[in-house]
């Protein structure tokens, strides 16, 4: 099965904008096509970071990071911006949606910045499917705690990405909802094509994934 | 999609999030930039109005007072008159050999507000004055009306009405027993004039000469222009001069005013002063204006600069969503930009409005033809420079957003 991410002798800095910093090294990893994959280690052992890397929003200092056989290093920012807008979703800790738009507002606005036309019929059938159709005309600060993070999730879904990417998405969340949230993740990346990469330190989820990267206590220098 | 788009579709939910402050923000500057327009509206009319009035006229001759009244009084038919003038001594005056052209003017009365002005044919030379209907008056109580007098009063040719004492509309004494007929319309000529009832000077003393019943029967035979007889008890209440010489401008009204009991004014000189003194006002509304706008400029600033505190994981969420920095930088422009839009927009409208209020309220009674139904170019200026401000507002926002929106913000929080 051919690799949908390769993370090959990465290093990278967690201050970009200055070459004296110190380089940290990332683990190798390839993950193909439907691995879905759980990154698990404690706070400092470079999850985000490795996600970052994934996403395109964080420069490698050294070594090569490939996305559906792209190497990141050779785009530019504009053409990265262009390819994580189209081809990868992205569901964050804090849910993040832009609070001055309805949850319509936000599903429209990831589908113009990956230069797809509003397609409303797809949004209403995605939200549909998460539960939160009549939910599509209101403000994040309207929703609940779950239907917000179902939100972000349509929202990283609505451009059939090949990759979604999750940075602790449970963390904030009791057993139930965790548990609630994860499957989501799971079930609608399945349905939708996607693959799974989760960086959480949240041990509870382990038995969702078959494909468990565990990350060390801290990151060393490069 | 374009970028345009989506940054423009971002920086409307910015601004409909925050109504309040967008309302208030936008009204500022709306204020400021509508004072300004009301302003300049109003000074560039009044400003031509009086150069297209005082045009061919180097100098008033009237009654000792102030030069000022003397020339509001007769070219621009706003001031009550310093008072008359002997016509015999005028007489002399006007003999002079520098003087090219002398219009007497004979002033008392008015219908419905419209002063009746005994004059002679060459007052319609010097506006240009064409007839739209009728002819000119060849005898003592015919009179001709200017386009805005015949609209408002509703006279045509052959009708009769009666003047009254007084220069304003607010009821003197009617002259019903000596009726004036209409003979003729003149067409608008967008001078003082259109606000004028014209008659010969023979008729206005026909008028008055109650107590004189032989001057106003003599002055009654004479043909208009032919005043030089019985000169010894008749009065004008001013003449307009053209000079015959521009030299003339150096020693004649010197002459004037120290060899006669007249006075002599210029309406060059007057009308600087005039708006020199209200021009210390108007800068001073100018000034407020522009600090108005001003702080409209750093309303818009704070505001934006405010948002960008609260939206900074906003900003490094579209990062994360696939927007380049160009759009997050050109949402914060185009907030301060439509800010600034609305603010203008309103601001034209205002100030047009507060011009063609002022025109309708005071114009019409100062018989001024002013409003808010134009276009001056100085506002091209004005709205140039109030989108520029607001521009220049958000520059500094915009900036600050392209340098934080990293993605890696979202992370710390």
């Amino acid at each position: 099965m051919a690799d949908l991410v390769q993370l090959a002798g990465v290093s990278c800095r967690y201050d970009s904008s200055t070459a004296t910093a110190p380089a940290i090294a990332l683990p190798d990893l390839r993950i193909a096509v439907g691995q879905h994959t759980l990154l698990l280690g404690p706070s400092g052992s470079g999850k985000t970071t490795l996600i970052n890397c994934i996403a395109g929003l964080q420069r490698v200092s050294a070594g090569r990071v490939e996305v559906e056989g792209t190497d990141l290093a050779a785009l530019s920012t504009r053409q990265r911006d262009q390819l994580r807008g189209a081809r990868i979703g992205m569901v964050m800790q804090r849910l993040h949606l832009i609070s001055a738009m309805t949850v319509r507002g936000n599903l429209q606005l990831a589908q113009r910045l990956a230069r797809h036309a509003v397609n409303n019929t797809q949004i209403e059938g995605l939200a549909r499917e998460l539960g939160i159709v009549d939910k599509l005309d209101k403000f994040p600060r309207q929703l609940s705690q779950g239907e917000a993070q179902r939100a972000a999730i349509a929202r990283a879904l609505v451009n059939a990405p090949a990759l979604l990417l999750a940075d602790e998405p449970t963390s904030a969340l009791d057993d139930a909802s965790c548990n609630a949230a994860i499957g989501l993740l799971l079930q609608h990346a399945k349905t939708h094509g996607a693959t799974l990469i989760c960086a959480t330190h949240d041990a509870r989820i382990k038995p969702h994934f078959t494909n468990v990267v565990q990350l060390g206590a801290t990151l060393g220098a490069a | 999609m374009s970028h345009f788009a989506t940054a423009l579709s971002i920086a409307l939910a910015y601004l409909r999030e925050k109504k309040l402050s967008t309302a208030l923000n936008v009204l500022l500057l709306g204020l400021g930039v509508g004072t300004i327009i009301a302003l300049v509206l109003l000074l560039a009319q009044a400003e031509e109005r009086m150069e297209r009035d005082a045009g061919g006229i180097d100098l008033v001759i009237g009654a000792k007072g102030s030069p000022m009244q003397l020339i509001l009084s007769s070219i621009f038919q706003v001031d009550i008159p310093t008072g008359n003038i002997p016509l015999a001594e005028a007489a002399q005056i006007i003999a002079e050999p520098v003087v090219k052209r002398a219009i007497p003017l004979a002033l008392g009365d008015s219908y419905k507000g419209f002063r009746i002005v005994g004059t002679n044919p060459a007052y319609l030379e010097l506006y240009d004055g064409k007839l739209a209907a009728g002819r000119i008056w060849d005898k003592p109580l015919e009179a001709l009306l200017g386009a805005d007098a015949a609209r408002v009063t509703g006279l045509s040719i052959g009708a009769k009405f009666a003047g009254t004492h007084g220069l304003t509309d607010s009821g003197g004494s009617e002259h019903s027993d000596q009726p004036y007929v209409v003979t003729g319309i003149l067409q608008p000529s967008g001078s003082v004039m259109d606000r004028l009832i014209l008659t010969s000077v023979s008729s206005v003393w026909q008028l008055h000469d109650h107590g004189d019943a032989k001057g106003a029967a003599t002055s009654a035979k004479h043909a208009e222009g032919d005043d030089h007889d019985h000169a010894s008890s008749k009065e004008v209440t001013a003449y307009l001069i053209q000079y015959a010489t521009p030299l003339a401008a150096v020693s004649f009204p010197r002459m004037v005013n120290a060899s006669s009991s007249m006075q002599a004014a210029s309406p060059a000189m007057e009308s600087a002063r005039l708006f020199q003194l209200v021009g210390v006002g108007v800068t001073a509304l100018k000034g407020f204006a522009v600090v108005m706008m001003v702080c409209a400029g750093l309303g818009i600033f704070i505001g934006l600069m405010n948002a960008l505190d609260e939206r900074r994981a906003d900003l490094a969420l579209l990062r994360v969503l696939g927007a380049p920095p160009a759009v997050v930088v050109l949402s914060t422009l185009l907030q301060g930009a439509m800010l600034g839009l609305t603010g203008v927009i309103l601001g034209l409208a205002l100030g047009h409005a507060a011009a063609e209020w002022i025109g309708q309220t005071y114009g019409a009674s100062q018989r001024v033809a002013i409003g808010g139904r134009i276009w001056v170019a100085q506002e091209w200026w004005i709205v140039g420079g109030a989108l520029a401000l607001a521009l220049l507002a958000s520059l500094i926002p915009a900036w600050r957003a392209y340098r934080e929106a990293t993605p890696e913000l979202l992370a710390s929080r």
